[in-house]
């Protein structure tokens, strides 16, 4: 098959769409692209879902920027029709797209039948009960649609987001109360009372249709956006940092929750890259023994050298961490992925402050369930001294006098803190103390670099104690630095 | 050059003819991997049918199946050909004993033949490339093999050629439809990865689980098989070490069927969920989510 050149205009739009995927972050070499191009031919134009998935097949190799690829996808595909008046006749008629086409068939329904526009919001309420407890899609899709017309109150060219809207909305359909009736029903129909298990499938059942919904939603609302501000505004508004790059400090609730989910795989795959590191380093010295063992099948004559298999130094490592409100974030990922890694080392230690000090590092033991280890160290540790405000100065104190000791020179010290001292004594001579004896220091700062030494920020007075000062905000940096450490 | 798929379709209904329910994604890139005749990279979490699908594509087209398992430490000799180095020595000795060297010619004569096809053991590699009828090239398990030996995959899957030092380059005679499994342990290379088709099979939706339960379990119930799927969709949403996975999904749909149940309740879920789930903590965890579903309907948790 050759291009066709009434396909030039989606060969445009592709264009665009695959320099939007790289402004994203995703890496789109030259070949991924031409492979694009070849395989959006073979595919029917009309089919929204294969389409996808060949642009997808071909251009996002890491599943990781799945999520990232889609919004671009449903920013730069989500065409819309002639409900809206708009004008698209660049767009070749084909891309019409077939999903698009069912909603509006449900809706012309609707309004063939009930009359969509003149319905009072508890009818709308009542027809989304009954699409939720029947799961009827076409019908969701209709009600979504009807939905935001009627409560996002949109107005073309106002510069507000769309999450302003999506919230508008869904206050409005109260889908709280929505699934609350939805059991309620659930529980009436039911012959006898439901047990626990029944009740958990009903409601995960409820909530994923729930869930459907606000999809729906949301995708509608990304369409009128887009119709009114036009695909390379919108995508840019959308663009949102992958998982690894997202900033510790500023994380949302819901990216926190990729985050952790995104911390397991990551750390597995690093234990495994470092457990083959290991086996398969540089060989070791000269092991003399064995070959001269080795040379009585040669005559005497050591034609085989043989080697000492390496066996490089575990450290012991010592984590000190701030778990202060703003840090505590990065506090609980460095830790976790430090535990998930501890057979690297031959000691982990772990102490977490804030104005008080307290060793957690028996949490860790014995435990195989490293976030639940790390959740009560949050719940559990005693780490006030006075006001819960951050003190370095005391905390190091406390540290030094107690703990101290116990640093040597095998010992690696990990600092992690924003250095945010709230003016307090710095008490830096301690730092210096524990750099003397041991191994290394380092201190890992979840601020951007531009922001340190501003406010109260001292980290180039502790900074000067310490082997290295490295900024670690997402975790792509931190992969790296643990890789380094070890 | 004729291909065994018309459409996406038709790689959907050809392969849930062999019993393999492809959802849109991966009939879409099966299609595609044969018209741009591209290897296809099948990553996911372990359990969600990647090797299956290569076993059922080639059981769906009617081609030969060859696998490659990977391993650490896989090398040259066992992927690609080697030296039958022992038919080798025999060939010496065979032409020493029938008659005396005869300077250089004769010399010619020996090392020609010595590398010839017939001395080649063809490995899973050059065998895929070699063969004339179609074929499935599996190469199972990628990301076991160090970041150095993918570079042993690279011609084969761009070129489709082997290039052996002794004979010259073998291309080969038809293209084969190479799938690569990988359970991510490890990123792969991006040489690699570029060649390839990128496919992520996740856990399916409850339609299609509850389908391939009713496919793959013999004897189970409609009603069952919904109870089933519902259930390890609710499971696998609770944090856990490791979800189930559809084949340990099949494993409890099929103990349940043996136990002659009808009816999933709490119990009996409490009593087989170590056949679902392989951690102690996981089982606890999911034991007490089930039992304690009343507590937290109180303020239902709406994920936001």
């Amino acid at each position: 098959m050759s291009v066709e050149p009434a396909n030039s205009p989606l060969l445009g739009l592709l264009a665009g769409f695959i320099s939007e995927l790289r402004a994203a972050g995703l890496p789109v070499s030259l070949t991924e692209n031409l492979d694009a191009m070849e395989a959006v031919q073979h595919i029917p134009i009309e089919d929204r879902d294969a389409f996808k998935y060949a642009l997808a097949a071909t251009l996002v190799k890491n599943h990781a920027h799945w999520r990232a690829f889609e919004t671009v996808f449903e920013v730069y595909f989500s065409l819309r029709g002639a409900e809206y008046d708009l004008v698209d006749g660049e767009w070749p008629d084909g891309m019409d797209l077939s999903d698009f086409v069912d909603g509006m068939d449900g809706q012309q329904r609707r309004r063939g039948g009930g009359g969509g526009e003149a319905m009072s919001a508890e009818q709308l309420a009542e027809m989304l009960f009954q699409a939720l407890m029947r799961g009827d899609d076409a019908l969701m899709r209709a009600i979504a649609r009807q939905a935001v017309q009627r409560y996002a109150g949109m107005e073309p060219g106002r510069p507000v987001g769309g999450t302003y809207y999506l919230y508008r909305t869904l206050r409005n359909l109260d889908l709280d109360g929505v699934l609350k009736r939805l059991m309620d029903q659930a529980r009436h129909d039911a012959p006898g009372d439901l047990t626990p298990l029944e009740e958990r499938l009903e409601q995960d059942e409820f909530e994923a249709r729930i869930d459907q919904l606000r999809k729906e939603v949301e995708a509608e609302i990304r369409r009128r956006l887009v119709a009114d501000r036009g695909v390379e505004a919108m995508a840019k508004t959308l663009r949102k940092p992958l998982p690894e790059d997202v900033d510790f400090m500023h994380a949302s609730r819901e990216e926190m929750m990729a985050l952790r989910r995104a911390i397991y795989p990551l750390t597995r795959k690093l234990a495994v890259r470092l457990a083959r590191k290991r086996r398969h380093g540089r060989k070791g010295p000269l092991d003399f023994r064995n070959t001269m063992r080795h040379s009585l099948s040669y005559g005497g004559v050591p034609a085989e050298p043989k080697f000492r298999y390496p066996r490089p130094a575990k450290p012991e490592i010592m984590v000190v961490a701030d778990v202060s409100g703003s840090v505590a974030a990065f506090a609980r990922f460095t830790l976790h992925l430090v535990y998930a890694i501890s057979n690297q080392f031959s000691k982990v230690r772990s102490f977490v402050f804030i104005d008080g000090l307290d060793e957690v590092t028996g949490f860790f033991e014995g435990v195989d369930d490293i976030g639940e280890a790390v959740h009560r160290v949050n719940a559990e540790a005693d780490v006030v001294w006075v006001d819960g405000h951050s003190d370095y100065g005391h905390a190091f104190e406390v540290f030094w006098e107690r703990y101290g000791r116990d640093v040597g020179p095998k010992t690696t010290v990990m600092i992690l803190g924003d250095a945010r001292n709230n003016y307090h004594a710095s008490q830096a001579w301690i730092l210096k103390e524990v750099e003397h004896r041991a191994r290394k220091v380092f201190w890992l700062n979840p601020e951007p670099g531009a922001y340190w030494d501003t406010g109260d920020s001292i980290v180039s007075e502790y900074g000067v104690h310490c082997d290295g000062v490295f900024e670690v905000r997402n975790l792509r940096q931190l992969e790296s630095f643990v890789e380094n450490l070890v | 050059m004729s291909f065994s798929f018309a459409d996406v379709d038709s790689v959907r209904e050809g392969l849930s003819g062999v019993q393999y329910l492809a959802d849109e994604g991966i009939a879409g890139v099966v299609y595609l991997a044969e018209r741009l005749q591209k290897p296809v990279l099948v990553e996911g979490p372990a359990g969600t049918g990647k090797t299956q699908l290569a076993k059922s594509v080639a059981e769906a087209t009617g081609a030969r199946l060859i696998r490659l398992q990977c391993y650490e430490g896989l090398d040259e000799s066992k992927a690609l050909y080697e030296w039958n180095y022992k038919k080798q020595l025999l060939r010496i000795q065979a032409e020493r004993r029938g008659e005396e060297p005869e300077g250089e010619g004769m010399w010619q004569h020996i090392e020609d033949d010595l590398f010839s096809e017939e001395f080649l053991l063809t490995r899973p590699l050059l065998e895929a490339i070699r063969a004339s009828e179609p074929v499935v090239l599996l190469i199972d398990e990628v990301d076991r093999v160090e970041i150095e030996t993918e570079a042993l995959l690279l011609e084969i899957l761009s070129d489709y050629q082997v290039s052996i030092p002794e004979l010259g380059t073998v291309a080969a005679t038809q293209i084969p439809l190479v799938f690569l499994t990988s359970n991510n342990t490890r990123e792969l290379s991006e040489a690699l990865k570029r060649r390839c088709l990128f496919l992520h099979i996740d856990y399916p939706d409850l339609d299609r689980e509850k389908e391939i339960v009713l496919a793959k379990v013999p004897g189970v119930g409609e009603s069952l098989a919904d109870q089933v799927a519902r259930i390890v969709r609710s499971v696998r949403q609770i944090e856990l070490k490791k979800a189930p996975s559809v084949s340990e999904t099949l494993d409890w749909a099929r103990t349940l069927v043996l136990l002659g149940v009808e009816h999933v309740d709490a119990d009996t879920a409490a009593e087989t969920v170590n056949i679902l789930l392989k951690y102690r903590s996981d089982i606890d965890k999911a034991i007490k989510e089930f039992a304690s579903s009343d507590e937290d309907f109180a303020a239902p948790p709406v994920a936001s």
